[in-house]
C-alpha cells in the first residue's frame, strides 16, 4: 500500500480513486459494447446463413437474389497478411540486427528514420503505391516474372495489371517494417551483454554470436514482434484498398498472385458507405467487421503475451 | 606424437574451417546490410515523391480555398486542413482526460486483478483495426443521430487515442521514484494532491510525449473517418454536419482519374506529412531522445504508440 493504512481515506481521495477507476474501466466497457453492437447489428446475416456465412463464396447485392459469403475476404486478408509477414519480417529482423549491433553513430540516426517512417499515415502509403510503386513494380518485376515463369508456375500464371494480391502484400510489408524492426531492436537490446561476450570469447564471428547468444535468448520476443506486425497487416485498410484490385465474390479467391483480390478491411472501406440501408448487405458487412475484430484480437493477444513474457515486463503498479 | 604430415593435414582442416566461417560471416554481413538498403529505398522514395509532387501543388490559394469543380485542379484544401484540426482537437478533448485518468488508475492503483485486466485489454484495444472502430462509431452515433457529423468522427478518433494516452501515461508515472510519493505522504498530503501536484509534475514530459504521439497518430487516420465525418467541400458549418479532413481528401482525390485531382492529393499528402513530422520532431526533443529513462517495456509502449495501424 502506498498511503499508511488509515481506517478511512478522506472523501476527496475516495472520489479520486473512483474517478480514475471509472476511466480505467471505460476500455472494458467499450470492448464489450463494440462486440455487442457488431453482433446485434449483424444478427440478420447469421440468422439467414448461420455459420454458412463464413464458408459461402458469393457476393450478390441484387435485391431478391441477395447472397453473401465471407470466405473470399477472409482468404484475401490471410493471404496478403501472410505474404507481407514472409517478406517483411526477415527484412525487419535484419534491420534490428544491424541497429542493435552497429556503431551508435550510424544506428541512432538510422533508427530515428525508421521510427519516423512508422508515423507516415497509411493513406499516403496508398497514394505512393498507387501512383509510383504500382507502375514501377508491374513493368520491372511482375511482367518479366510472368513472361519467364508464368507458364511453369501455377501461382504466377496471369497477366499482371499492377493492382493485385502481390502488390498489396508488398506495400503491407513495407508498412510493417518500421514497427516490427523497432520492437525487435528493443528485444535484441534486452539480451544480456555477458551472453554476447561469452560467445565472442569462444571465438564466434559476429554472425555466430547472433546465432549462439542473441537468437535463442530473444526467440519468443521476436516471434511476438512478428505477430504484432501480422496484427497490423490484418487490420490495415487504406493502402490495401487502393492496391488490392477489389475483386468481389468467387473471383476474389485468387488462383495466382497477379489476380486482383479483396480483404475484409478493403471491402468494408469500399462498400459500407454505399450499402442500401435495410438490405442484407449491411448486416453482412458488419458481420465481416465482427470477423475481422475477432481475428485481430486473437492475433494481438498472442503477440502481447509473447512480447511481455520475453521482456519480463513488470506488470503492476508503482508500489510493488 | 603425430607425424608432421598428419599435423599438416589437421592444420589445413583448421584453416579451412576458419576460412569458411569467416566467409559465412562476411556473407551474412552483406545480407544484413542489404536488408537495411532494401527497406530504406521505398521508405525514402515515399518521402521524396510526396515532397516532389506535393510542392508543385502548394500555394496560398491551395491552402486556404475550398475545392474547385471536380478534377479541374482549381481551388484548394482549406476545409480539409480546418477539418483535421477541428476533429483532432475534439478527439483530444475526449480522449486525453479519459486516457490520463485511466493511466493514473493503472500506475497508482494498479495492483489488482481489475487493473491487470484493464492493462491487458487496453493493449489489445490499441491494436484494434481502425476501420472496425469507424463502423462502431457509425453504428452508435451516426445511426442514432440520423446524420453524419463531426461528433461521430471525433468519437472514433478518441477511441483510437485514449488507449495510447493511457499506456504512455502509466509508463511515465511509473518512472517517478516511489520516494517522491512517500515524501508527499510524510508532508500529510492527500493522495490526490500527491498524484496531481508531485507525481504528474515529475512525469510531465513523458505524458506530453504520449499525448503528442497519439495526436500525430490520429491525425493520419482515414478509415475511422470514412463513415463518420464522410467528407465535404465546405468550411466548418456546425458540429452536426459532414466535414472534410486531410486523409479523407487524399483518399477521395486518389480515386479520381484526373491530373488535377492527383495533384491535389499529393499536395494534401505533403501538408499532412508536414504536420505529422512536426509533431514527431517535437516529441523527439521532448523526451524520446532520452529513452534510456524508460525500461524496455516502457519503450515498447512508446514505439507501438508511434506506429500507424
Amino acid at each position: 500500500m502506498a498511503a499508511p493504512d488509515v481506517k478511512r481515506a478522506p472523501i476527496s481521495d475516495r472520489l479520486f480513486k473512483m474517478g480514475s477507476m471509472l476511466a480505467g474501466v471505460f476500455v472494458l466497457v467499450m470492448i464489450v459494447l463494440m462486440v455487442f453492437q457488431l453482433a446485434t447489428e449483424s444478427w440478420p446475416i447469421w440468422e439467414e446463413d448461420g455459420l454458412g456465412f463464413i464458408t459461402k463464396t458469393d457476393w450478390n447485392a441484387v435485391p431478391d437474389r441477395e447472397s453473401y459469403g465471407a470466405l473470399p475476404y477472409i482468404f484475401g486478408t490471410l493471404v496478403t497478411a501472410g505474404l507481407a509477414m514472409a517478406i517483411g519480417v526477415p527484412i525487419s529482423i535484419g534491420i534490428a540486427m544491424f541497429l542493435s549491433d552497429a556503431n551508435p553513430r550510424i544506428s541512432a540516426p538510422l533508427g530515428f528514420v525508421v521510427e519516423l517512417l512508422a508515423a507516415v499515415p497509411s493513406v499516403i502509403y496508398g497514394l505512393w503505391g498507387l501512383f509510383i510503386f504500382r507502375g514501377f513494380f508491374r513493368d520491372n518485376f511482375e511482367i518479366p516474372i510472368y513472361k519467364t515463369l508464368g507458364d511453369h508456375v501455377w501461382f504466377l500464371d496471369a497477366r499482371p495489371f499492377g493492382l493485385d494480391i502481390l502488390t498489396a502484400s508488398i506495400i503491407l510489408a513495407i508498412m510493417i517494417i518500421p514497427t516490427v524492426s523497432a520492437v525487435s531492436r528493443e528485444i535484441m537490446k534486452a539480451v544480456p551483454q555477458q551472453q554476447k561476450e561469452a560467445a565472442y570469447m569462444l571465438g564466434a564471428t559476429k554472425w555466430e554470436m547472433f546465432k549462439l547468444a542473441v537468437f535463442p535468448y530473444s526467440k519468443t520476443g521476436l516471434i511476438g514482434a512478428s505477430i504484432l506486425g501480422l496484427g497490423r497487416a490484418v487490420g490495415e485498410t487504406m493502402a490495401v484498398t487502393m492496391l488490392i484490385g477489389n475483386a468481389v465474390g468467387q473471383r476474389a479467391i485468387v488462383d495466382t498472385l497477379f489476380d486482383p483480390g479483396q480483404s475484409i478491411a478493403s471491402i468494408l472501406a469500399n462498400e459500407f458507405a454505399e450499402a442500401t440501408p435495410g438490405s442484407l448487405q449491411v448486416p453482412a458487412l458488419i458481420g465481416l467487421a465482427l470477423i475481422l475484430l475477432g481475428l485481430a484480437m486473437a492475433i494481438n493477444i498472442v503477440a502481447h503475451v509473447l512480447v511481455t513474457r520475453m521482456l519480463k515486463v513488470k506488470e503492476g503498479a508503482i508500489n510493488n | 606424437m603425430t607425424d608432421p604430415q598428419r599435423r599438416q593435414y589437421y592444420r589445413s582442416l583448421f584453416k579451412e574451417n576458419v576460412r569458411n566461417r569467416l566467409v559465412k560471416d562476411r556473407i551474412m554481413h552483406c545480407v544484413i546490410f542489404a536488408t537495411v538498403i532494401i527497406a530504406i529505398i521505398p521508405l525514402g522514395s515515399i518521402l521524396l515523391e510526396v515532397i516532389r509532387n506535393g510542392i508543385a501543388a502548394i500555394s496560398i490559394e491551395f491552402l486556404t480555398e475550398i475545392p474547385g469543380a471536380v478534377g479541374s485542379g482549381e481551388g484548394g484544401i482549406g476545409p480539409a486542413i480546418q477539418g483535421t484540426f477541428i476533429v483532432v482537437g475534439m478527439a483530444s478533448m475526449m480522449g486525453v482526460p479519459i486516457g490520463v485518468l485511466s493511466g493514473i488508475f493503472l500506475a497508482e492503483f494498479g495492483d489488482n486483478t481489475l487493473a491487470r485486466m484493464v492493462r491487458f485489454f487496453n493493449d489489445v484495444f490499441m491494436e484494434f483495426p481502425s476501420i472496425v472502430i469507424g463502423i462502431f462509431s457509425f453504428l452508435i452515433i451516426v445511426l442514432v443521430l440520423g446524420h453524419f457529423s463531426l461528433w461521430a468522427g471525433a468519437f472514433a478518433l478518441a477511441l483510437i487515442m485514449f488507449p495510447i494516452v493511457t499506456r504512455t501515461t502509466e509508463e511515465s508515472l511509473k518512472m517517478v521514484p516511489y520516494t517522491y510519493r512517500e515524501a508527499g505522504v510524510a508532508l500529510g498530503l492527500k493522495r490526490w494532491v500527491i498524484t496531481t501536484r508531485i507525481v504528474i509534475s515529475a512525469a510531465k514530459s513523458g505524458m506530453i510525449t504520449g499525448i503528442l504521439l497519439a495526436v500525430s497518430r490520429i491525425s493520419g487516420e482515414t478509415a475511422p473517418l470514412l463513415f463518420t465525418i464522410l467528407g465535404s467541400s465546405q468550411f466548418f458549418g456546425g458540429f452536426d454536419v459532414p466535414m472534410d479532413a486531410l486523409p479523407l481528401r487524399i483518399w477521395t482525390m486518389s480515386l479520381l482519374p484526373y491530373e488535377g485531382a492527383q495533384l491535389h492529393g499529393w499536395g494534401a499528402a505533403l501538408v499532412l506529412i508536414f504536420i505529422i513530422m512536426c509533431i514527431n520532431l517535437a516529441v523527439r526533443y521532448v523526451v524520446l531522445g532520452d529513452n534510456s529513462k524508460f525500461g524496455a517495456g516502457g519503450r515498447i509502449v512508446f514505439l507501438r504508440a508511434l506506429g500507424r495501424r
